[in-house]
């Protein structure tokens, strides 16, 4: 169960989850996921809108083995922050890939994935995992 | 700015209260709190009520009015404060405001939450509520798992083994036996740590702060009202600090840094005028291992990567070189989320009055309180000082 279900919350955040689209801060250049108007970093407005790359690697990851209720089934999982080239970070599920296989540092390549559904009726949510590189 | 007094303390035990409500709890502690002052109840001008959950678990907001009126105290300035597990934290912080501000020369603040009610996945999903849902519990990341992510990053940087991070359980349970207001009275070894189930790996059960229900509640008043108290040993509030960081752990330069927790404790010693060698009893949000090291080493006590040394020495303990969570900690006095920054306070307030029991540190003057949101999201840090 989704806590709050609702159907323009996932429409409206489609591009930035099915295109990784961030944010490159005109000021610091720092480069952020997803885009938003102002950078976390330096507090300066304006990002310029970005695609970023599809490719990176895995700073930390965890392997959930007690999930919130709407992933129940799922279980084990791997979430881990990927580190994009060009420095933005994401934070993702892993996918293709077995819990005892994945390393910190292990190069990986986006891929378009289905995360969860908001109810038994409810719409079904998609979005990027990351699986080893080829 | 007036000068800040705590002229009452009363808490519940933490626990599984199948038997009581969320009002239950939170009434109970508070009118402890009153009679600890010695003062009648309706002089208290404001209530603060520290609460992150009763929306999801309760289905119940409105918790100023809530209390108020089940506390048979209708008519005073009321409101919930959230901010996520540091909701008791931020409570205080108002209630100090207040008192600080000379608008209010008498107010309360209760910490409450009633975590039994629900189901364990429906627990772990209403904690969530404190991580942004769009793109961090979108992706099925636990609160667990987060500080997992953290708890990798630590242990490869600094090559500390998880036998030493894990042993702060050890160490808060072994605290928790003499505390008659502590979820589990019992202690661990390290053993039954690293054999517990992995809930989020590395983490392991027992390295988690548990889910309890439990309240606890302050009187706080200025100088002036302080005559009508027949209290003889005061606890000031010495400083009363909130920072934020950036929300969520992986948008962070370094997730290991912790901003937050350094800027808040930093202002609250401050306004104190200490500095953290001054203190003589601590209180980290060890709601995992990791982030009770952590804290340690934020705070200056241990160098990097090198936290785990003082517990693994004994130096947490009462007549170590820094008393930490000597009633429990999170780990083992329990977490009930939105009360954990009161219980906090009420542990160290007992600790400068000299009613910890077993666990008293002795000539304890000066303790400092530190409540995490999130992952260290928030960080609420209050300084407490003994008064003759």
């Amino acid at each position: 169960m989704v806590w709050a279900e609702s159907v323009p919350r996932v429409w409206r955040e489609r591009a930035k989850k099915y295109r990784l689209l961030g944010g490159k801060c005109p000021a610091c250049g720092s480069v952020v996921y997803p885009h938003r108007q102002v950078c976390p970093y330096c507090g300066s407005e304006g990002l310029q809108l970005v695609e970023l790359p599809r490719k990176g690697r895995v700073i930390s990851y965890t392997v959930i083995r007690h999930p919130p209720s709407d992933f129940v089934g799922k279980e084990p999982y791997v979430v881990a922050i990927v580190e994009l080239e060009g420095g933005a970070r994401v934070l993702a599920q892993l996918t293709d890939v077995k819990p005892e296989e994945v390393r910190e540092g292990m190069e990986v390549e986006a891929v378009f994935r289905r995360y969860r559904e908001q109810s038994p009726d409810g719409i079904i949510e998609y979005g990027i995992k990351f699986r080893p590189a080829h | 700015m007036k000068r800040v007094f705590i002229v009452g303390a009363g808490a519940t035990k933490v626990g599984e209260h199948w038997d009581r409500s969320l009002r239950d709890l939170a009434v109970e502690a508070l009118l402890a709190a009153v009679r600890d002052a010695g003062i009648d109840k309706r002089d208290v001008q404001a209530l603060y009520v520290g609460n992150m959950m009763s929306g999801e678990l309760q289905g119940q907001e409105h918790l100023g009015a809530l209390v108020a009126t089940w506390a048979g105290m209708a008519g005073v300035a009321a409101f919930k404060v959230e901010a996520a597990c540091a909701s008791g934290g931020a409570a205080l912080h108002q209630a100090y405001l207040a008192v600080a501000s000379g608008l209010y020369d008498c107010v309360a603040v209760v910490g409450v939450e009633k975590m039994t009610d629900a189901l364990p996945h429906d627990v772990t999903s209403a904690l969530l509520t404190a991580e942004d849902q769009e793109y961090v519990v979108f992706t099925g990341a636990t609160f667990v798992g987060l500080n997992a992510l953290v708890y990798r990053m630590y242990m490869s940087r600094y090559g500390v083994k998880q036998e030493d991070v894990a042993r702060f359980a050890v160490h808060c349970h072994k605290m928790a036996v003499n505390n008659p207001y502590a979820q589990f009275r019992r202690e661990v070894t390290l053993e039954e740590v690293m054999s517990s189930p992995p809930i989020a790996d590395p983490i392991r059960l027992l390295e988690c702060a548990p889910v309890g229900d439990g309240a606890a509640a302050l009187v706080l008043c200025n100088e002036d009202f302080l005559k009508r108290s027949p209290r003889d040993v005061l606890v000031e509030v010495a400083g009363s600090a909130v920072a934020t960081d950036i929300l969520s752990v992986h948008e962070r330069r370094d997730p290991l840094a912790m901003a937050g927790f350094r800027k808040a404790a930093e202002a609250a010693m401050k306004r104190a005028g200490i500095e953290a060698k001054d203190v003589d009893v601590l209180e980290v949000h060890d709601a995992f291992t990791v982030l009770g090291v952590l804290t340690l080493e934020a705070l200056g006590y241990a160098p990097p990567g090198k936290g785990w040394q003082l517990v693994a020495e004994g130096q947490l303990e009462p007549g170590g070189e820094i008393p930490t969570n000597t009633m429990g900690g999170l780990k083992a006095r329990g977490h009930p989320v939105g009360g954990t920054g009161v219980y906090q306070v009420f542990d160290i307030v007992r600790q400068l009055r000299g009613e910890a029991g077993a666990n008293q540190v002795e000539g304890a003057e000066i303790g400092l309180a530190q409540n995490l949101g999130g992952v260290a999201g928030t960080v609420a840090v209050h300084v407490l000082r003994r008064v003759r």
